[in-house]
């Protein structure tokens, strides 16, 4: 069991809180950084995969995880960073300059949705942000001339600074740098004021009224910064995918990005990125148990979206914390075995709180 | 003249559809204003209700009639059984933990009516009695597929209120929607009403799928039309029962006159701009009452 004493100030705001934290990150930055060098083509094209979903968990978990803001649209964010990226390509936009325009303007379509769901809350704003998914999908679709409606674009490779990142491993770095940038950023904003802004709104939105917070503007910047790191997810993952048509984007993605945080872990960046390990992992299982299961069930194609189904029920009644929350409760037996007291990260007893009057 | 009797043909196949979004979006509406749960799951329970009544009159052989009162009985019955196993035990998560739940239980409930055998992912029909048949009426045209679907939510929506308004039950079920301490401390079993009320809700479900049967397919994925109820009982408010039928109609004629009236793409996103724009000006819906927790 390690205990932290705290001699100064800065060790509450210091990101990483103890040794033992440096030794681990640092592990898994130097295991990230080599695993071109050790896993095959195909392992390295899903690590690519996890980190651009992650990117996406990232953006999410600080709209519904910090500030408590549900969407249920965000494969629209998604899709219009892809298309910018796309469309910008095609006229031969540098990629640098296209990227940040994917974020940029996935960002200003944050604000647009984020205005009118300043007065929502619940369901409605679930309800509104899904009808804007579904708008932009069909506008998609329609506006041919810029988005060649569903026949879809095809994207050319990144070039970079003059290299064609045509390998595979090209992508992974970069995907891997733009995720890290991202998280450190996001760190950084949540030991900042608008970060604890933020999660005063999450918990309750009078205390946090009271307290001096502008609801409007905070929940605005929530909206525009997690849909500019949604755009820039999907600025790579329409590069990852090299062809980009409306249905990708449609509510299927966005029930599925949800699920992504849920299982993960809502309220945590770590739930983001093991959110993410778990959406791409979970096919690849899937694929696995079909082989060793009778032929009558292995062989239908509804199998995936009720393991799907399952595990996030599953997930929910047992574990409401996720993945991240079921680690820390393992991890806590360990470190003060044989002492864990079951009681420990018990849930009070809860009644039914109402959201009717808020 | 022929253009008016365009327009009426439009807004009565609009009110058709109208009902059977109506019939959905009420069973939001009942589950959330018992259990304040948002059950995404409907439109997979109508999905359900579907096939049970395919199975009970297509495949068992049943009278139409006995297949739609089979339906309604067992999906009934399957409500009340997911409340008990699945959304009672998350009673008291946050609100939209308990809207994921549901929708991975839509996700299990598509998927594993793809895999029972003779369901699978074709696409069935039912007929009714009064299939195929047509009243004229001036110059229009009116099937019976529609009538009986306008007639029986009239019905339904006619018997719900009286149950609600008259019988013991149906006020304690009031009383729990209200405020469930209160409804506790005064003896009634709140924790059976909710189980009733989502038994009540399946049935409405099964209902709308029986109805909507005969006038579009039996598919696996036909529960998705219960995304379009949403905006339905949206713009209803939710947790307004009238509001949800007459939302139903706002969606069902909007888009049926989108369809015909604006370019092609409009039919399909109609519902979603008008609950925007509803949201846009009325942020509790157009019948949804506002209360403001006092600090």
């Amino acid at each position: 069991m390690r205990f932290v004493f705290k001699t100064s100030y800065d060790q509450d705001i210091r990101l990483l809180k103890h040794g033992g934290q440096t030794f681990w990150y640092g592990l898994l930055v130097v295991a990230l950084v080599a695993a071109p060098a050790v896993v095959s083509e195909y392992y390295l094209s899903q690590l690519t995969f996890i980190a651009i979903y992650a990117l996406i968990g990232v953006g999410l978990m600080l709209l519904t995880g910090y500030t408590g803001q549900v969407s249920l649209g965000h494969a629209a964010f998604l899709a219009v960073g892809a298309y910018t990226e796309a469309v910008l390509q095609a006229h031969g936009v540098p990629f640098g300059l296209s990227l940040a325009a994917a974020g940029l303007l996935a960002g200003l379509a944050g604000i647009v949705i984020g205005l009118p769901a300043l007065r929502l809350s619940g369901i409605y704003l679930v309800i509104a942000t899904m009808a804007f998914g579904f708008i932009v999908q069909e506008v998609l679709t329609r506006w041919e001339s810029v988005t060649r409606g569903s026949l879809g674009i095809t994207l050319r490779p990144i070039s970079l600074a003059g290299v064609r990142l045509v390998e595979e491993w090209q992508l992974y770095y970069l995907a891997l740098a733009v995720l890290t940038l991202v998280l450190l950023g996001v760190l950084n904003l949540l030991r900042a004021p608008t970060g604890r802004a933020f999660v005063a709104i999450r918990d309750s939105e009078i205390s946090a009224q009271s307290m001096g917070i502008g609801l409007a503007r905070y929940k605005t910047a929530s909206f525009a910064l997690s849909a500019a790191i949604t755009g820039l997810a999907g600025a790579l993952y329409a590069h990852k995918l090299q062809f980009i048509s409306p249905e990708q984007f449609g509510i299927i993605l966005s029930v599925e990005l949800a699920m992504m945080i849920f299982i993960g872990g809502i309220g945590s960046l770590h739930g983001a990125v093991f959110g993410a390990i778990f959406l791409i992992a979970l096919p690849q299982l899937v694929a696995v148990a079909k082989d060793y299961l009778p032929a009558a069930i292995g062989h239908q194609t509804g199998l995936e979206p009720t393991v799907f189904g399952l595990i996030l029920v599953l997930v929910i009644v047992f574990e409401p914390q996720g993945i991240y929350g079921r680690w820390l409760k393992v991890r806590h037996y360990l470190q003060t075995f044989p002492l864990y007291k079951a009681d420990m990260f018990r849930r009070q007893r809860t009644f039914m709180k109402s959201e009717r009057a808020r | 003249m022929r253009a008016m009797v365009q327009f009426l043909q439009l807004v009565v196949s609009g009110i058709a559809m109208g009902c059977v979004l109506g019939l959905i979006a009420l069973g939001f509406t009942l589950i959330y204003k018992a259990t304040e749960t948002v059950n995404f799951a409907q439109g997979d329970l109508m999905m359900l209700g579907g096939f049970v009544a395919l199975t009970a009159v297509a495949l068992a052989g049943l009278p139409f009639w006995v297949g739609v009162v089979a339906a309604i009985a067992v999906m009934a019955l399957f409500g009340a059984g997911l409340e008990r196993l699945v959304l009672r035990p998350v009673l008291g998560q946050p609100a939209f933990a308990v809207v994921m739940v549901t929708i991975g239980v839509g996700f299990m409930m598509r998927g594993l009516a793809s895999m029972v055998p003779g369901w699978g992912t074709e696409t069935y029909t039912i007929r009714a009695p009064y299939s195929g048949e047509v009243l004229r009426l001036g110059g229009l045209a009116l099937s019976a597929e529609q009538l009986a679907v306008i007639l029986m939510t009239l019905v339904l929506c006619t018997a719900l209120y009286l149950y609600f308004r008259f019988t013991r039950l149906g006020v304690a079920m009031q009383a729990t929607s209200q405020n469930q301490l209160a409804a506790y401390y005064m003896g009634i079993p709140v924790a059976r009403v909710n189980s009733l009320v989502w038994a009540i809700s399946a049935g409405v479900a099964a209902f709308a799928g029986v109805l909507l049967a005969p006038i579009t397919f039996v598919h696996v994925n036909m529960g998705l039309i219960g995304l379009k109820a949403f905006p339905a009982a949206v713009i209803g408010g939710f947790g307004s029962v009238p509001g949800a039928i007459a939302g139903g109609l706002v969606i069902g004629i909007v888009e049926s006159l989108a369809g015909f009236y604006l370019p092609e793409g409009f039919k399909d996103v109609a519902a979603y701009v008008v609950v925007l724009l509803v949201l846009m000006v009325r942020p509790h819906g157009l019948f949804g009452g506002h209360s403001r927790k006092k600090v």
